[in-house]
């Protein structure tokens, strides 16, 4: 009997993390929900009691059902078949599991069906979903356009559409188009008011959209004619009950096989505004992009756990020289490496996922109150912190989900390049996690002004100052060493004031604050259970040292003159 | 249209992966090294009246299990993938039933629940493997029948269509209400544990374990009926004790061996055909295959 929460200490880990005290009482506002639905908690206690067991039910789903379908579901895929997408009957199984089980809208409000969870419980069924198959958990991420929804469509848009999706009804986000991919600005399907029939009509093409037969379709559309950049763009409702929307192909992809990704057609599709015109891009995209990003994230980590377990459980298994190949230091050491990149991805995933459950709880308690001059000041410390942390995190996560299963497949040797084992999977749907929602070197745009403004400083420097037990000491000046190090490097480069300089080494100065800030938060970790996790800590702090130590050494013996070679 | 529907279901211990300590020295069971779980064909039964609530939303769905105090498990596991209630039989006098005692006992229940239109259980319990018990029910309740079944496939006009998986085939049988019913494995899995019903049930409890520990969520008992388990004795069934338990048990275990398995003699073979299509004439011959 698989469960993927039960089986994985370090779920529990996060799950209780000390701040979710605080989240717990901001999202349940004094528990005023238990008078009106039977399943909502009392108390703080209670609240969390709920949280285990709902993640247990997600655990058993996903490993009794999701994670046995994974394969077959990689090697049927979906169909187009009459403009319409047919899944694979694994994925069509899965579904059916996940809304029995009722896990579908886990954070979305009571009133609408939802069971009213942080987002950090949502992120960590998607972190066990990606385990079990990533490709299906695109269609789960899918969920938190609902987010974006509850946060910018009206009440009765809210009341329409989010009880259908608590009730399992599945949503995309239709923004890529033939000629916008990361330059999103240049969208160009049309959206016309039709102001007879009360609504909008949309006409045009989009390109690489994640199950785009979906139920629920958020677009982004071109409301303002002869507008060329993103304020002529606006987000609206497609319900797929009204038609109009086909689908013309579904992309032959190199991983993620299960999820189809959809060309689809818009002829004079009915749909309705979403929020205000021209806020489309710039605000509503914006942040559904940031939320999509921390699904990612989590995607990615997921994926991590199932490359280390594929490897660990390989390396146990394969004998060659008459014993266990994880006897070899040459594999062990990659072992380590995985497990520590593993531990480090997840910690910034949750760190980020309860960052982003402060603020977002905050701004939806303003809905209802005026927050006091506390309460603002947090939510900007959080919204800032969110947004500093969702780029750096999908960056190292993506990136070390790549890496893994890469490994993973090495410790394999020759089998794991065969089509025998999961690990080729793997390595295939880790392939998109750092192109998707914005590629690595976009998330560098974003993380870079953290950099510069000093936002990641101002964080590592509140780690500085917890107290931890004494036995980690030793980690902790390497880390304050780290620290410096990182300090110095963006000053000098930032006092250079040359933007082409800037960007040019910026990835190397978001990678020194991520390990930097990955090494820390795995202290932390060490902290609250040493013995999970001083092994992840030690490693991953000696591999991070030496990785700023490298950037140092780059940056520091850099001719700015010799730029003209790498433009 | 509504249906009451009760589902017959046993707590048991998990047989399926047994290991050396499965069984103590004087030879019962060691209940300690095997987890207690929801007898597997019952979740099926579960599955088939869940199945027959969602196509009547307005039809109940009622557990009934005899037991141990922790048995209580078993309606919870219930109300948790989406029955509506149970009963408990728990009571010293129940203990030590065979099958004749246990068809007994909860017929008796049935009476006392009252009306239905189906009764559903599971074919066979996996510690037991009698599949008396749903037959002794019907028989004991007069009423008629279907072992076997592995789907409903429709309740129209006071009639009921099941398909039934045998042996060699499958039989697609009709029958009046009220009846019974066991399911095979071959049936549909059970669905989940849902998670809105696990919120509003976990402190679900019977008098009995309200008794056994004191809970801090004791004031939701009042406010909440749902959470209040129905327990009952041999009296609140009106049963005769002297049919309960072991008193009304003429199955009397004699004597229990450990057996172990171990090779007592060998045969090595070669790798031509000829050797190895004797050796598979030989196992289908003695019944080890086919």
């Amino acid at each position: 009997m698989a469960n993927f929460y039960t089986d994985n200490p370090s779920l529990k880990h996060h799950l209780h993390h000390p701040l979710m005290q605080h989240i717990v009482e901001l999202k349940e506002r004094n528990f005023a929900d238990a008078d009106h639905f039977d399943y909502a908690p009392i108390d703080f206690a209670d609240a969390m009691d709920s949280y285990e067991k709902v993640m247990e039910i997600a655990g058993e789903v996903i490993g009794e059902v999701i994670a046995p379908n994974a394969e077959e579901v990689d090697h049927t895929g979906p169909q187009v078949v009459n403009n319409r997408v047919v899944y694979a009957p694994g994925t069509t199984e899965n579904l059916n599991a996940t809304i029995q089980a009722g896990l579908s809208g886990l954070s979305m409000p009571r009133r609408y069906g939802g069971l009213n969870f942080p987002m950090t419980a949502f992120i960590m069924t998607t972190d066990m979903v990606a385990r079990a198959d990533a490709g299906f958990c695109t269609l789960w991420s899918l969920q938190d356009c609902a987010e974006t929804l509850y946060e910018f469509g009206d009440e009765e848009q809210r009341q329409k559409y989010i009880p259908r999706m608590c009730a399992g009804e599945t949503m995309s986000m239709d923004l890529t188009e033939p000629d916008a991919g990361s330059d999103l600005q240049a969208v160009m399907l049309k959206a016309t008011e039709d102001p007879e029939n009360g609504c909008w009509r949309l006409n045009g093409v989009k390109r690489f959209i994640t199950n785009g037969d979906s139920d629920i379709h958020l677009v982004l559309a071109r409301s303002e004619e002869g507008t060329k950049d993103g304020r002529g763009l606006s987000m609206f409702i497609y319900d797929k009950r009204d038609g109009g929307v086909n689908v013309r192909r579904i992309e032959n992809k190199m991983g993620i096989k299960g999820s189809p990704t959809c060309e689809l057609t818009y002829k004079n599709a009915k749909a309705y505004l979403c929020g205000s015109r021209k806020l489309g891009l710039i605000r509503y995209v914006m942040s559904l992009m940031n939320g999509a990003r921390l699904g990612i994230m989590a995607q990615a980590t997921g994926l991590s756990e199932a490359a280390y377990r594929e490897a660990l459980a390989y390396a146990k298994d394969r004998r060659q020289f008459g014993k266990a190949i994880i006897e070899f230091p040459a594999v062990s050491e990659m072992l380590a490496a995985i497990k520590a990149k593993l531990d480090a991805s997840r910690s910034i995933l949750y760190e980020t996922a309860r960052f982003v459950d402060i603020y977002k709880t905050l701004e939806d308690v303003e809905k209802e109150r005026k927050l006091d001059d506390a309460e603002k000041a947090e939510l900007k410390k959080y919204k800032k912190l969110a947004d500093a942390y969702t780029p750096l995190g999908k960056a190292f996560a993506t990136e070390y989900a790549n890496q893994n299963a890469y490994d993973a497949i090495q410790i394999h040797g020759g089998s794991g390049f065969m089509k025998d084992y999961p690990c080729e999977r793997i390595y295939r749907d880790a392939r998109i996690t750092n192109i998707y929602e914005g590629t690595t070197q976009l998330q560098v745009v974003a993380a870079i002004r953290h950099v510069l403004t000093g936002s990641y400083l101002t964080q590592i420097q509140t780690y500085q100052a917890e107290t931890l037990r004494p036995e980690l000491d030793p980690l902790k000046a390497r880390l304050t060493k780290m620290t410096n190090t990182y300090e110095k490097l963006v000053a000098q480069v930032a006092e250079t004031k040359n933007n082409d300089y800037i960007d040019f080494q910026a990835r190397r100065l978001v990678e020194a604050a991520g390990h930097t800030i990955l090494g820390y938060l795995l202290l932390s970790d060490a902290n609250r259970d040493y013995e999970q996790f001083i092994r992840s800590a030690e490693v991953y702090i000696a591999y991070g040292e030496a990785e700023v130590a490298k950037i140092q050494q780059f940056i520091e013996s850099f001719d700015i003159d010799k730029l003209q070679y790498y433009l | 249209m509504s249906l009451k529907i009760i589902v017959l279901a046993k707590q048991v211990p998990d047989t399926r992966n047994v290991g050396k300590d499965a069984m103590k020295e004087d030879g019962t069971v060691n209940r300690a090294a095997l987890p207690a779980i929801f007898n597997p064909e019952d979740l099926n039964a579960l599955e088939q009246a869940l199945r027959l609530k969602d196509q009547y939303p307005e039809s109940t769905v009622t557990l009934l299990t005899m037991g141990p105090p922790r048995a209580a498990d078993i309606i919870r596991e219930g109300l948790f993938r989406g029955a509506d209630g149970g009963y408990l039989l728990t009571d010293r006098a129940f203990a030590g039933a065979d099958t004749l005692a246990t068809s007994y006992a909860l017929s008796m229940a049935i009476r006392k629940i009252g009306q239905f239109d189906v009764i559903i259980s599971g074919r066979q319990a996996i510690d037991g493997d009698t599949a008396q018990v749903g037959p002794q029910v019907a028989e004991k309740l007069s009423i008629p029948q279907i072992t076997y079944a592995e789907e409903i496939l429709a309740v129209k006009n006071g009639k009921i269509t099941v398909k039934r998986r045998l042996e060699r085939g499958v039989e697609v049988a009709e029958c009046a209400l009220p009846l019974l019913i066991t399911v095979n494995g071959s049936a549909a899995a059970c669905r989940p544990r849902n998670s809105k019903r696990i919120q509003k049930y976990k402190y679900a409890k019977t008098p009995s374990e309200k008794q056994a520990a004191a809970d801090e969520y004791a004031p939701l008992f009042d406010s909440r009926d749902y959470l209040n388990l129905v327990e009952w004795s041999t009296a609140d069934i009106d049963a005769d004790t002297q049919q309960c338990g072991l008193s009304g048990s003429p199955t009397k275990v004699k004597k229990i061996e450990n057996v172990v398995f171990q090779a007592k003699e060998s045969k090595t073979l070669d790798a031509s055909d000829a050797q190895i299509e004797a050796l598979i004439v030989e196992l289908i011959a003695n019944h080890t295959i086919g």
